[in-house]
């Protein structure tokens, strides 16, 4: 008997065990009026803000010292004013008068210098860059002295990399321990690499935010984003793929949200190459491809078919009377025709004996590359060039560049990783060749807009540079645009004022409320 | 077969010796499997295609921030110029000394997240386990009631199906219907009832086989002669289930369960993605994909050394299951 009693005691002890597992805090993720839940495909590596891929600056937990509006315009964050020396080779920025971290500490210029040095520090942060010789706190400012005029530097600041923290969140190894920002929200709990919950900084300078709690939760699989978005799990949801996108409108009670990234696939183009070094053979390529049909098929848009190089989401740089890049077969043949390259065996051109094979090499990092490369090397093989498509791995189209063996490289392009994209226009177009940019090629035209835009033209002058700029690129094609990219969230009906900053520097949480 | 129900256990001198002597054969397989993994895991690493170093890169920074320069900067960092037999050397030197490094690309300790991810898993691999051995095991003892009768029938079909059903179909399925169609449960994510979808998915492609094994065996163990006899003496009918006919089945299903725990343990790496939930198959996953070497090894180095764990525990459940003498037929 009393064996039989203990069987059956550890019986109920591990079916209860079992039970209570699944029961535990569940009460805490509830659905509940004062909680936003955000949902991304994004883990978070490390609580650092270089190697953090902006989380903290997006759940407005930490923040820059300048920071871009929806326009993309520079704002204050937490320098109110900036200003260049007179022979530009520094820039002082006028801190706010109240700002405080989550740990009650002022925010002084000397802390604002110790967070920017380990910036400086990090080499993959923009601001490694600048040729920034030291920081130089005075009073209530910070001097930043520089070893040549830098123009962009305010645009640099408004990176995430660049996020001002608290001395209390180093070790004395100088690793982020604990991120103490000065953001609205101040951080609950993180519990890395997958969740993040912050709450409202009760001392924080301007208006109080109407979302009280913010949690954070990273899901790799886009299938259980579209169901928790449709299931109601969860407020805000990034990263949809096009079934489940379909799917969220089909659905009631929630919808989709997006906004035009700064973001271009395109080929890039080994400029000294005996066959596409001819700026005809590279038009004909262009002309080939059919952007909208592909734009369509992979992508689920048609309008995101890039006709020029810079989206019209960066307005400064892309120039809507350009004539577009179009789809024309024929044209495509004669410019081939017209090069030399005279019909052969199996249906592929050939010159000299030559034929006109190429290879492009892409990498499966984003999903729709790989299903651009199939559709272009299709398109190119009705104007009679063979394309081998290689997949690899996302080094190759670097190293590829690097030993000059890069024919062809289908890669996704941001040009705005800081507000301003000329910082990003001028490493693309970098006479020396860019891993992302342009290689062997150079344009004596756009190096000196490029350089002039760097030393600080203003207004009309820059419009002009900015347009010599794309329009070279336009005749030149050394980078053959592809398609843009529409950045998504869904979003329930439940959430009011949740807009889409297309540079993603914040997601603007505190703007958004519940509906009564 | 002996009743095993009315053996004594004694814990004689010889079994202790025997109790030593599996501890010791499966201690050295341990370190002999813990080489290997290590080993295996880093010719792997170096065999996969492109550059670590802007994989790596790719994993702190993101694609966009990464170019020749921070690719540079990591490769120097980390030392992934070194000849491969020096980077081989040096981890298994600090792997002697218990120290598993840091994360190449978290900068964090990796003994500390592989601990996050070990607990994840193990959590999940319990319940998932609780739950299969009271759904199959109850269905299992039920079906066996009646052999070729209706309710074992419609668990041969239930076995048949959840087997047929891969584990991303099922805990999609069951996403569908009790977080969005019921809104009962969480989908995803990790802590609290958010392990009631990834274990019951998980348990529910174990439960068919359990019911199948505990029926066959239960059937088997029924029929036997010291059933029929303790029937005779007169006791009833759940005195008999429970203290012969289910410790004998055990015997048959508890070596199986351990090859399933195995199975369930490497099985993880699915249901884990799906369901974001933070555990080995997840680190593994990302640790390949992140060329995070350190990682990789440590976590194949626990999951090799779990499934020895796993084993052992089987053999010392069999043994104290079934204490006669496993050598007999050898002294004979």
């Amino acid at each position: 008997m009393p064996r039989l009693r203990r069987a059956s005691a550890a019986f109920i002890l591990l079916t209860t065990l079992g039970a209570s597992a699944g029961c535990g805090i569940s009460d805490d993720r509830a659905t509940s009026t004062d909680t936003l839940r955000v949902v991304s495909p994004m883990e978070i590596h490390s609580l650092d803000p270089g190697t953090s891929d902006g989380i903290f600056t997006r759940l407005e937990v930490a923040e820059t010292l300048v920071t871009s509006d929806l326009a993309g315009e520079l704002v204050p964050a937490l320098a109110e004013s900036w200003a260049a020396a007179p022979d530009g080779r520094a820039w002082t920025f006028e801190l706010v008068q109240d700002a405080t971290f989550h740990d009650g500490t002022p925010v002084t210029p000397e802390a604002v210098a110790t967070a920017l040095e380990r910036a400086v520090a990090e080499p993959a942060s923009p601001l490694a860059e600048a040729p920034i010789e030291r920081f130089v706190p005075t009073g209530t400012a910070l001097r930043i002295e520089l070893a040549a005029p830098a123009a962009t530097l305010p645009a640099l600041l408004t990176h995430y990399s660049t996020s001002i923290l608290a001395p209390a969140s180093y070790d004395d190894q100088g690793r982020v321990t604990e991120v103490i920002g000065t953001g609205p929200y101040r951080i609950d709990d993180i519990e890395l690499p997958a969740s993040i919950e912050v709450t409202r900084f009760d001392d924080w300078r301007g208006d109080a935010p109407a979302i009280e709690r913010v949690t954070f939760q990273a899901v790799g699989r886009a299938e259980s984003r579209a169901l928790m978005a449709i299931g109601d799990q969860a407020e805000v949801v990034f990263g949809l793929e096009p079934a489940g996108r379909d799917r969220v409108e089909a659905a009631d009670g929630v919808g989709m949200e997006s906004s035009l990234q700064p973001r271009t696939i395109l080929l890039k183009v080994n400029g000294d190459h005996p066959v596409l070094g001819d700026v005809r053979v590279r038009r004909a390529l262009s002309l080939a491809i059919d952007r909208e049909s592909m734009a369509e098929a992979v992508l689920r848009e048609p309008e995101l078919a890039a006709t020029q190089l810079l989206p019209p989401s960066l307005t400064a740089w892309n120039q809507p009377d350009l004539a577009p890049l179009e789809h024309d077969r024929d044209a495509a043949g004669d410019l081939l025709a017209e090069a030399g390259w005279t019909p052969g065996a199996g249906g592929v051109l050939t010159k000299d004996g030559e034929p006109l094979r190429l290879t492009l090499r892409t990498y499966p990092d984003r999903a729709e590359l790989p299903a651009l490369a199939t559709a272009i090397q299709a398109s190119l093989a009705e104007i009679g060039v063979g394309i081998e498509v290689e997949v690899g791995n996302s080094s190759e189209i670097p190293a590829g560049h690097a030993d000059g063996t890069l024919e062809l490289g289908l890669f996704a392009r941001h040009f705005a990783l800081v507000s301003d994209p000329l910082v990003t226009v001028a490493d693309t177009f970098a006479p020396e060749g860019s891993d992302w940019g342009v290689l062997n090629w150079q344009d004596a035209g756009v190096t000196d807009a490029v350089d002039e835009l760097l030393d600080g033209a203003e207004d009309t002058r820059a419009e002009e540079l900015r347009a010599t700029i794309t329009e070279t690129a336009q005749e030149q094609l050394p980078l053959i645009p592809v398609a843009w990219y529409r950045m998504n969230a869904a979003v329930s009906d439940r959430v009011e004022g949740f807009v889409i900053d297309p540079l993603e520097s914040s997601w603007r949480i505190s703007d958004a409320r519940f509906a009564s | 077969m002996a009743d095993l129900g009315r053996a004594v256990r004694v814990v004689s001198a010889a079994d202790r010796d025997r109790v030593g002597a599996i501890l010791l054969r499966r201690g050295a397989q341990a370190v002999g499997v813990a080489v290997l993994v290590s080993v295996l895991c880093f010719l792997v690493v170096r065999r996969l295609p492109g550059d670590a170093a802007y994989r790596i890169a790719a994993g702190r920074y993101g694609y966009d921030l990464v170019d020749e320069a921070s690719a540079d900067a990591v490769r120097a960092e980390l030392g992934l110029d070194r000849s491969a037999w020096r980077q081989l050397g040096d981890w298994l030197l600090d792997l002697v000394q218990l120290d598993f490094g840091r994360s190449l690309v978290t900068s964090r300790p990796v003994a500390e997240e592989v601990g996050y991810y070990l607990a994840g898993t193990l959590q999940l691999v319990a319940v998932a386990l609780v739950m299969a051995l009271v759904i199959g095991g109850a269905a299992g003892v039920l079906a066996a009631r009646r052999p070729g009768g209706a309710l074992d029938r419609l668990t041969s079909g239930w076995v048949a199906g959840v087997r047929a059903l891969p584990p991303f179909l099922l805990g999609l399925l069951l996403v569908l219907f009790f977080s969005v169609h019921l809104g009962l449960l969480p989908a995803v994510g990790h802590g609290g009832a958010t392990i009631v979808l990834p274990s019951l998915t998980l348990a529910l492609g174990l439960s068919g086989l359990v019911a199948r094994v505990t029926r066959d065996a239960v059937v088997e163990v029924r029929q036997s002669e010291y059933v029929r006899f303790a029937r005779t003496k007169g006791l009833s009918e759940r005195r008999v289930l429970v203290r012969h006919v289910l410790r004998n089945a055990a015997v048959l299903l508890v070596p199986y369960l351990g090859v399933q725990a195995v199975i369930l343990i490497e099985g993880v790496v699915v249901v884990e993605s799906l369901f974001a939930w933070q555990g080995l198959g997840h680190a593994l996953v990302h640790a390949v994909f992140w060329r995070d070497v350190p990682v990789l090894q440590a976590t194949g180095l626990v999951l090799a050394l779990m499934i020895v764990a796993v084993n052992t525990a089987v053999d010392l459940t069999v043994r104290w299951l079934d204490p006669r003498p496993r050598a007999r037929e050898a002294v004979a």
